[in-house]
């Protein structure tokens, strides 16, 4: 009886939700959609969508203007897709405000689709070439970022109308086991980054015979350059609460948290939405689609400490108290909240879930590789042309991810300022990728050829954390990386266990030595030490692995390490204690003064021969006139060691130096 | 009462089931370095990492507060891999202690000089150089005094203070190398609602809380 009502239930509100969806492909009129997630709106998305709806109101067009969120593609932000009757739904890229008027005015009245702005047409046609033709869409296999961009993450009926709920209305007609199983079936492991396998994590939380149980979302997305959990709280938050609700159905629990940093308040906005709307629909709360299941859901927002990404400091958080870790075992499957089991699980675990539901654990189960079966979602950050999020298939080598994907490491530009002349551009080699975060390592381009997934990364020494890949080209210093990660960790340890708040603190101080030239060799060794002790040592996850990059440059790059420490030179010309700026006389330009007004504290004077040279004394390696030097000239470079400085002219006037 | 066996350092031992490894050693003569923890009948810690065991079959060293024992244990307190972690442990926790026993209020009874010697180790860092903290002594209250810079944040006071006599005055403050036990808003003691119980400062194993 229950299974028929549950469906009966479910097609009503289909039915519904279709009724007003304007589909992406405007069959319903004319439609924009404008993404505005926290990405677009910091290149400006709010600008252009009230500059769309100012000139739609002039020209009196009527049109729809929906508010996404984002495709992930956040190097071409802002970024829009215009739907019109009659052509193809074409997506635009690099927006302002004054091309959204000029896009409208030429797409209406002209019936031009400025295609030059244009990234790519949605769907299939023989007008304009797809964006999944393009290298960046062409390798990715969207699934956990499908509806990410494509519906309004504030309207519960978008969901629903593209088939959202559907992995509910079929869990609920079966068995909680019978769920595990087919999570089982699915392979899915913990996106979050451990790589534990979900189905086993479900199954001990579902036999621990104590009440009642407790369902945790962990969205405290802490990593500098993560931000694929972001998009998803912001972009498809009914993905997460849907999984949820099969989770908590599954396990046994009634009761659930979003655990989400408050420094993503657009996700919590949005959150909130969501969940209210799913409550008044009947998908939360009590009785979900008429069903005799219960769940609700409470959103907590984090006060802004990385370790409570950390289960048990999490759990600490949520009960009000200091969020730091415990010893485990007793693991939060058996004790968790309050002592009673709960489940922990990452985004995009959750938002995996609907989709094995929905379409079977075969379907996942087909792409990947041996062991990581599905997607995973990373987030391309640093020194790449095409930043933003990459959906692939576990098994994709990072050289595709980073260059066929990410189009490689972006060439430097420098401007000439002569009227005409091309601007210069350097080309920058690919030097390393940080993977995983502070916890992961740092790989060279050898290791490159490496497929992604838990095990292969882990034997590189990194570990694939949740899915932040910062990418350093030849100006990034791999000693001044692993000390900006260290300090990262060494700022964000709990203070509670003596091999992290102390340990790193030593590591900290050695590498921020080397970085000013103050190393000396056996700093190596003891640092070594330290890494290891600390990784067998501490107490929780964060200190454990916070000897990561430390340990993967000293092994990848340790001959950067003893030209720190040996020569006193930096070979990536980052580390300032270790270089001076220098004008190369043959280069300089008698007449130009384009370095003297850049220069903020003045350290750039004229020579007698009428060249510049820089005071060093005076100079604060801002880089200023580096950047000033018209491309033509190309006379600032940087020196190191700074001993390798030539002696420095005369001024013109001597009796002004003093 | 259930019993169990099993062997540390080589010495037979019966004890109670479902006690933990080092409550088990410490019972039976056998030192094992510790510093966090507030009694058999309290949730293990884990702050201090000192008190670290090897036990036959685990790949790494295990902290013995933790572990539970178990019938036919083979626990060993003094390899090499224990001693080189508990000897960096103990380093670290110098390297941020000044060593000026001979003015602190806990000379002689102090946990760091019962594990140097104990233990062997030197009170002074060998490998580490000291950053020692300059932070201000609260000699606020009327009856005892928290000098945060001998303080090895143990957290035994704050188990007390928040567990045992649910008064929740002191907890753990900031983050990273500077995280300190301090008041609410890092108050001092006086202007605190502390009670005068002085738990605190009969917890605390080395010189940072002492009576006036």
């Amino acid at each position: 009886m229950m299974e028929r009502t549950v469906s009966e239930r479910f097609e009503e509100l289909k039915k519904n939700a279709l009724k007003d969806f304007p589909g992406m492909y405007g069959k319903k009129g004319i439609t924009i959609y404008v993404g505005t997630a926290t990405c677009g709106r910091s290149a400006g998305s709010l600008e252009v969508l009230s500059s769309f709806e100012d000139i739609l109101k002039t020209l009196n067009i009527e049109a729809r203007i929906v508010q996404v969120g984002c495709h992930g593609h956040c190097y071409a932000e802002p970024m829009a897709v215009v739907s019109k009757p009659g052509w193809p739904p074409i997506m635009y890229g690099y927006l302002t405000p004054n091309r959204a008027q000029i896009l409208i005015k030429r797409f209406f009245n002209e019936e031009d689709p400025a295609l030059e702005w244009a990234l790519g047409a949605m769907e299939e046609n023989d007008m304009v070439p797809t964006v999944y033709e393009t290298p960046r869409w062409f390798r990715e296999q969207r699934w956990l970022l499908k509806n990410c961009g494509c519906i309004d993450p504030e309207d519960i009926n978008h969901y629903i109308a593209v088939g959202g709920y559907e992995g509910l209305t079929c869990a609920l007609k079966i068995e909680p086991l019978e769920i595990i199983e087919e999570i089982k079936k699915a392979g899915l492991r913990g996106l979050g980054g451990a790589g534990f396998e979900t189905w086993k994590k479900w199954d001990i939380c579902r036999d621990t015979p104590l009440f009642p149980k407790y369902l945790i979302c962990n969205a405290d997305e802490g990593d500098p350059g993560a931000f694929m959990d972001r998009t998803i709280l912001e972009s498809d938050p009914h993905s997460i609460i849907e999984g949820m609700i099969i989770a908590g159905y599954a396990i046994g629990a009634e009761s659930g948290y979003i655990y989400v940093r408050k420094e993503y308040p657009q996700a919590v906005s949005v959150l909130t939405t969501a969940v209210c709307q799913a409550r008044e629909l009947g998908l939360l709360g009590k009785n979900i689609l008429d069903s005799k299941i219960s769940f609700d859901i409470k959103i907590n927002q984090g006060a802004g400490a990385f370790v409570c990404g950390e289960e048990t400091a999490l759990i600490a958080s949520i009960e009000g108290k200091r969020g730091m870790p415990k010893p485990r075992p007793p693991y939060p499957a058996n004790r968790g909240l309050l002592g009673k089991p709960t489940l922990i699980n990452n985004v995009k675990t959750l938002a995996s879930i609907p989709k094995i539901l929905a379409y079977g654990a075969e379907k996942v189960s087909s792409v990947g590789m041996e062991g990581c079966m599905g997607t995973a979602v990373f987030a391309l950050a640093g020194k790449i042309k095409n930043a933003g999020l990459v959906e692939i298939p576990f098994g994709t080598t990072l050289r595709e991810i980073i260059f066929d994907i990410g189009g490689g490491v972006p060439s430097r530009i420098k401007v000439s300022n002569v009227a005409g002349e091309l601007p210069k551009t350097i080309k920058k080699q690919f030097k390393a990728v940080q993977i995983g975060g502070p916890s992961g390592g740092c790989l060279p381009e050898s290791l490159l050829d490496t497929p992604v997934c838990f095990d292969t990364i882990v034997d590189t020494g990194a570990i694939m954390g949740s899915g932040g890949m910062v990418v350093m080209d030849e100006d990034n210093c791999a000693v001044e990386t692993a000390r900006y990660f260290l300090e990262f960790t060494q700022k964000e340890s709990c203070g509670k266990c003596t091999f992290c708040r102390i340990g790193t603190k030593h590591m900290l101080n050695i590498l921020a030595d080397i970085t000013r030239g103050a190393g000396i060799m056996e700093d190596i060794d003891l640092l070594e030490e330290l890494a290891e002790t600390i990784k067998q040592g501490s107490l929780c996850n964060l200190g454990k692995t916070s000897p990561n990059p430390i340990l993967t440059t000293l092994c990848y790059f340790r001959e950067e390490y003893e030209a720190h420490i040996l020569d006193k030179r930096c070979p990536s010309l980052e580390c300032k204690d270790l270089i001076a700026y220098y004008i190369m006389p043959e280069k300089c330009q008698r007449a130009c003064d384009a370095c003297v007004g850049s220069c903020p504290t003045e350290a750039i004077y004229t020579r007698r021969d009428r060249l510049k040279a820089i005071d060093q004394e005076k100079c604060v390696k801002c880089a200023n006139c580096m950047d000033a030097c018209p491309a033509q000239y190309d006379a600032v470079i940087k020196i190191s060691p700074i001993s390798q400085l030539p002696e420095s002219e005369p001024r013109d006037d001597d009796g002004q130096k003093k | 009462m259930e019993t169990v066996s099993l062997t540390i350092n080589g010495k037979k031992i019966v004890t109670e089931k479902g006690k933990k490894v080092l409550w088990a050693a410490l019972e039976n003569g056998i030192f094992i370095p510790h510093l966090c923890s507030a009694g058999e009948n309290s949730l293990p810690f884990g702050g201090c990492r000192l008190c670290f065991v090897e036990i036959e079959g685990k790949k790494e060293p295990v902290t013995s507060c933790t572990e539970e024992v178990t019938d036919g244990m083979v626990v060993n307190t003094r390899t090499e891999s224990v001693l080189r972690l508990v000897r960096m442990g103990f380093e670290l926790i110098m390297s941020r202690h000044p060593i000026i026993c001979k003015e602190c209020p806990a000379n002689k009874k102090c946990a760091l000089q019962d594990i140097s010697r104990e233990m062997g180790f030197k009170l002074k860092p060998k490998k580490l150089p000291q950053i020692l903290p300059d932070l201000p002594v609260d000699d606020s209250h009327s009856l005892f005094t928290y000098n945060p810079n001998l303080c090895v944040l143990c957290g035994l006071c704050v188990y007390i203070c928040n567990e045992i006599v649910k008064e929740a005055i002191l907890d753990f403050n900031f983050r990273g190398f500077i995280t300190k036990i301090g008041t609410f808003q890092n108050r001092t003691l006086a202007e605190s609602k502390c009670n005068s119980c002085l738990k605190c400062v009969e917890a605390c194993p080395v010189g940072a809380l002492s009576k006036k």
